[in-house]
């Protein structure tokens, strides 16, 4: 859908340009959903991008309101939709720390295991579709093979591939299935090799290094000043993830790496950079399910799970690292059974306003090389 | 690395009676209020102080703190007159690696405060959001309009604790 | 339809239907609009790659409504996309389709109460042809809609309108 309209102007020869303003959606395949950007072009050089969100603005907040704080959790899963458990997550320790439980270790591992394959589908999905964006079909195919053999993973776990429902307050909805720790051990040799096909694939493509090397570089200050994190702050070159530097539940159990953007084929932080980042991340992200599944002990899932959720009067901001970011939950309560405010502070959200950034000179195919690098979920920008 | 109540009196030095009323001891996170007036000054100095270092906004909420008087007229609309409305703000520094909290109130009927986002840029879209849901008006705003609800809604500012849902937009019926 | 495949062996003479040919052939070749929504937008990548290879049944993502011949509302539609989507569907050629996927879509889903920016149920903007339920729905539920729509066009009379 492209809808064009003019603007007159001098340039300093005195001939007269005009430039061009550009729509880029609703609907368009690269837009990873319903974005719309709004584009200001000199010839086929980028002025400025505007971003236009709220296609799929779905008021989380305002049903927060109305519900009780376990009818939350399924409408958490909604927000950012290819890490729903990252997001019960989030929303699961930061009710806990308001109401003060201490959740079983077990549950505590399980949480982890799944958060874990989460960020391992979350980027497969990421990095599926960048190769799609750019022009390469196969890696999303690929990919998306992958992700199955997780999600059934899922799927034997809580019954649902995408939203779960399964990381309750206090504790997780189902104990495994007898079966997942076989299956589980099974995945991480099987998916080892894939992130080395998907290297040779895509990573070390000489047509998919020319079109994300140099471009979109997001400088470290700029990146902090904007509020960026997750992958997309460690590819700018700052060792920063919240699983180490403010640490929730158990990870300060295992042992990972923290994998930093060091501008391998061009520039540190730009776009190859941060597409590096997540094949890394999967990488460790085995690591930590390989320990977790190694130590898991045994014990009852649901002891901790509260008859009836009533937390006192007060306020937290608890947050998590999800596959794309800070993932913050801001709690009001009043201390009835309903919360008085929530506000979800989404990486989506805070990445989509560093488009224009990062758009600005480049040509008018980069953008869509940017904004697949940036990796943003709509559900999750809009809520 | 300094609590909250260090940053407080820190600034309470500097800053004097802009910056009042400590909370502390209530589950889990501690904050204090900063007048709308100074809000940008004291950002920047935050941001700034070698102290202090606040380089990284995680997140800014707008709040209803539904404390006005509560009426519902014949035809059972409800509205809230007087009171306040909240804006919370969480700061963090990724060098030093304290957090702090400060809270903002403005008059629900007046809701004027300063921006912020030459301070941190994020906050421009996190101001704009406010301004759309809650109706927030930040002075020295680069570009304050709805961000996730139409440009045209007209229905006022959904958020808000007595907002009324209207029933068409654009000829489509809202309500189930 | 099973004419076309008996009396192909006789000298590769066929014999049917204008009716039946036509339907067979649009049938067959459903290119939808490559166009995602919501969660369930997801769920249709995730029919239309490697596992649940939705190309087997004919079905290619097209990037422009204007080469589509069905259109899958995959996802919440919210009141500032409602438009655009209504916009889509009048793009199209003729004869045209939609298949509603998802709850949201179908009826507001788990938005229907509070959700003040929430279109509740797509059908208020275009007709529906295909309804699947489910939040979201399994690829498998979406192949499933999709067969029912097959037999829906199966049954098509250029002659006479289906009501």
């Amino acid at each position: 859908m492209m809808f064009v309209e003019e603007k007159k102007d001098l340039n300093k020869s005195g001939l007269r340009t005009e430039e061009m303003v550009l729509n880029m959606g609703p609907q368009h395949p690269s837009t990873h959903g319903v974005l719309r950007l709004e584009l200001t072009l000199e010839g086929e050089i980028i002025k400025e991008v505007r971003p236009h969100i709220g296609y799929l603005h779905r008021c989380f907040e305002k049903h927060a309101e109305a519900m009780t704080y376990p009818q939350v959790i399924p409408y958490t899963d909604r927000m950012d939709y290819l890490a729903s458990m990252s997001n019960e997550f989030g929303y699961a320790v930061a009710v806990e720390k308001l109401l003060g439980i201490q959740v079983p270790e077990r549950v505590e591992y399980i949480r982890v295991i799944m958060a874990e394959f989460q960020r391992i589908a979350s980027h497969l999905v990421a990095l599926g579709t960048y190769g799609a964006d750019i022009g390469a079909m196969t890696p999303f195919l690929f990919c998306f093979r992958d992700r199955e053999k997780i999600l059934s993973l899922f799927e034997l776990t809580c019954g649902a591939r995408l939203l779960y429902n399964y990381i309750w307050i206090g504790g997780v909805s189902h104990d495994l299935h007898p079966e997942f720790i076989r299956l589980a051990k099974e995945f991480i040799p099987y998916f080892r090799p894939k992130i080395k096909e998907l290297n040779d694939l895509l990573t070390g493509n000489r047509i998919f290094i020319d079109r994300t090397a140099n471009v979109g570089v997001l400088p470290l200050e700029t990146a902090i000043n904007y509020g960026i994190s997750g992958p997309n702050l460690r590819a700018s070159g700052m060792k920063w993830d919240l699983r180490k530097d403010d640490p929730y539940s158990i990870y300060h159990k295992f042992n990972f790496d923290i994998p930093v953007g060091k501008g391998l084929m061009g520039t540190i932080g730009d776009c190859w950079d941060r597409y590096y980042m997540r094949v890394l991340e999967m990488e460790e992200s085995l690591k930590i399910i390989e320990q977790a599944l190694k130590q898991i002990p045994e014990g009852d899932v649901s002891s901790a799970i509260p008859k009836r959720v009533k937390p006192p009067v007060g306020q937290v901001y608890a947050r998590v690292e999800n596959p794309r970011g800070e993932l913050g939950y801001f709690i009001i309560s009043n201390g009835s059974v309903n919360p008085f405010r929530i506000k979800v502070r989404g990486p989506s959200f805070v990445h989509l306003g560093v488009m224009n950034e990062l758009c600005k000179g480049h040509m008018i195919a980069d953008i869509i090389a940017i904004l697949g690098s940036i990796d943003i979920v709509l559900g999750e920008v809009d809520r | 690395m300094k609590n909250t109540q260090e940053i407080f009196e820190h600034l309470k030095i500097k800053f004097g009676d802009s910056v009042n009323s400590l909370v502390t001891g209530q589950p889990v996170e501690d904050y204090f209020s900063v007048s709308p007036n100074d809000i940008k000054n004291i950002c920047l100095y935050l941001r700034d102080n070698e102290e202090l270092q606040f380089d990284n906004l995680m997140n800014l909420s707008g709040v209803d703190d539904e404390n006005g008087e509560k009426k519902t007229d014949e035809d059972g609309n409800f509205t809230i007159v007087g009171g306040t409305l909240s804006i919370f703000y969480h700061l963090e520094s990724t060098s030093i690696r304290h957090k702090v909290t400060l809270k903002v109130s403005v008059p629900r009927e007046e809701p004027f405060l300063e921006s912020v986002s030459e301070v941190w840029k994020c906050a421009d879209w996190h101001e704009r959001e406010a301004y759309d849901l809650f109706g927030f008006f930040f002075r020295n705003h680069p570009d304050l309009r709805r961000i996730l609800m139409p440009y045209d809604w007209e229905a006022g500012h959904p958020l808000r604790k007595d907002y009324k849902n209207p029933e068409f937009y654009q000829g489509m019926k809202v309500p189930y | 339809m099973g004419l076309l495949d008996k009396q192909f062996n006789d000298g590769n003479i066929v014999v049917t239907k204008v009716e039946d040919l036509l339907n067979w052939a649009r049938l067959s070749s459903v290119w939808q609009v490559g166009f995602g929504l919501a969660c369930c937008a997801i769920e249709m990548m995730a029919t239309s790659a490697s596992h649940y290879d939705f190309d087997r049944f004919g079905v290619i993502p097209r990037p422009s409504p204007r080469q589509s011949d069905v259109i899958i509302i995959s996802g919440t539609v919210t009141l500032k996309m409602a438009l655009r989507v209504k916009r889509l569907y009048e793009q199209m050629p003729e004869p045209k389709y939609v298949i509603s996927m998802g709850s949201c879509s179908n009826c507001g889903g788990p938005y229907w109460e509070h959700g003040y920016h929430v279109l509740k149920g797509v059908d208020r903007v275009i007709p529906v042809d295909v309804y699947v339920p489910g939040c979201p729905p399994r690829p498998e539920a979406l192949l499933e809609g999709l067969l029912k729509l097959q037999e829906k066009i199966r049954n098509e009379s250029i002659v006479k309108k289906s009501a």
